[in-house]
């Protein structure tokens, strides 16, 4: 799972009212080489939520990416898009879990597949 | 890998996922009869909502290619071995999507909600009693309901609410899902709607229909919601009449 899809995914168990970021628990992380395409990025960077990329990335050991949200003037700068292509789309959650910010309730993820599924109790 | 679709001997299986079938390729052939206005769109984020075997979405991969054209792919199904075997076809083939176990889109609503271009389904749309509908195993994968319905209308609000303000919808139905009932529901949601492909084949009658945001659809403050243009509905009639003549034309696939 890419950071991309953590950056898009939320807990939707029944009477949940805040339930994104999901915390991610680390078992096994790969990075995998993805093509760089800058338009791509530049049309992401406005539908992610800083602060849960920043977060996550950290999680997965990647601490290059600026603290504080940057405006959209870095998206002229070759050196940060380069960060966040790494960090959107290379670092992958293989093995590990996310957490539900709200109940705790963990989504597992296997061989890179996150599992969204929701028991009944909680529809 | 120059071939523009999957190849069947490298899409991979599992006792309890549905297998390549008439419908399938029926939905592959529209997406390639389709490739040029697709390559003209140039789609960021595509979506496969039930890959099973992975042959659609892998497909689509090879006939848009992949980051180096730009284009994203996320597909998600209910059933654990379809991913695993949609994850196994996708490599054979060279191509990436990522995967998501979900019923439809669950979890990915709220933010994605408007991010999507594309999205393609092949429901499960046999009409069945209604409780075959959603049960374990390979039954889910055709399972629809009362007039094939139960699962395709779920479906078509979440696919409403993904799509971007100038998203494309997929999607396969059989004659007795009474597409032409669904034209309408979406032509209200501000779709418009044509037949890309039509295919009889011994047991089924299938169309692979093409939605695609026409009228803007826009909210006024009492929540109500209005369409701002009315155009002539154009798929309309031609499906009438094409109700009619599917009822008497036989092609001679065969069922698989």
């Amino acid at each position: 799972m890419r950071l991309l899809i953590h950056n898009m995914l939320s807990s939707n168990i029944k009477g949940v009212i805040n339930g994104f970021p999901l915390r991610i628990e680390v078992d096994k992380v790969e990075e995998k080489q993805v093509d760089f395409d800058a338009a791509f990025l530049r049309k992401m960077f406005h539908k992610i939520e800083w602060k849960a990329l920043l977060d996550a990335a950290l999680t997965l050991g990647y601490a290059e990416l600026p603290e504080e949200a940057p405006d959209s003037s870095v998206l002229e700068s070759d050196e940060f898009l380069q960060k966040f292509h790494h960090a959107l789309l290379e670092l992958d959650l293989e093995e590990g879990a996310l957490v539900c910010p709200e109940t705790g309730r963990k989504f597992p993820v296997t061989k890179g597949i996150p599992n969204m599924l929701l028991h009944e109790d909680e529809v | 890998m120059s071939s523009k679709i999957a190849r069947i001997d490298l899409v991979s299986s599992h006792p309890e996922v549905y297998e390549p079938c008439d419908d399938s390729f029926a939905l592959v052939d529209a997406l390639l009869s389709d490739r040029t206005n697709l390559l003209d769109f140039h789609p960021r984020l595509c979506m496969e909502v039930g890959c099973g075997s992975g042959y659609v979405i892998t497909s689509l991969a090879l006939m848009l290619g992949q980051e180096t054209t730009g284009v994203h792919y996320i597909a998600t199904d209910i059933n654990p071995h379809a991913l695993q075997v949609t994850s196994e076809t996708l490599k054979a083939h060279g191509v990436h999507a990522e995967l998501i176990q979900a019923d439809i889109a669950s979890g990915l609503e709220k933010r994605m909600a408007g991010l999507v271009d594309v999205i393609v389904v092949n429901p499960p749309y046999v009409p069945t009693p209604e409780d075959e509908v959603g049960q374990e195993g390979i039954a889910s994968t055709w399972a629809g309901g009362e007039n094939g319905r139960r699962v395709i209308d779920r479906i078509l609000p979440v696919a409403d609410r993904l799509l971007s303000h100038k998203g494309w919808l997929y999607m396969l139905f059989l004659t007795s899902n009474n597409p032409s009932e669904i034209c309408l529901q979406m032509k209200d949601k501000g779709f418009s709607a044509r037949i890309i492909v039509q295919r009889a084949t011994e047991e089924e009658n299938l169309l692979v229909i093409k939605f695609w945001r026409d009228s803007p659809v826009q909210a006024d403050t009492n929540g109500m919601v209005t369409t701002t243009k009315t155009e002539p509905f154009m798929a309309m009639g031609s499906l009438g009449s094409l109700f009619s003549r599917l009822s008497f034309w036989r092609s001679d696939n065969s069922s698989c």
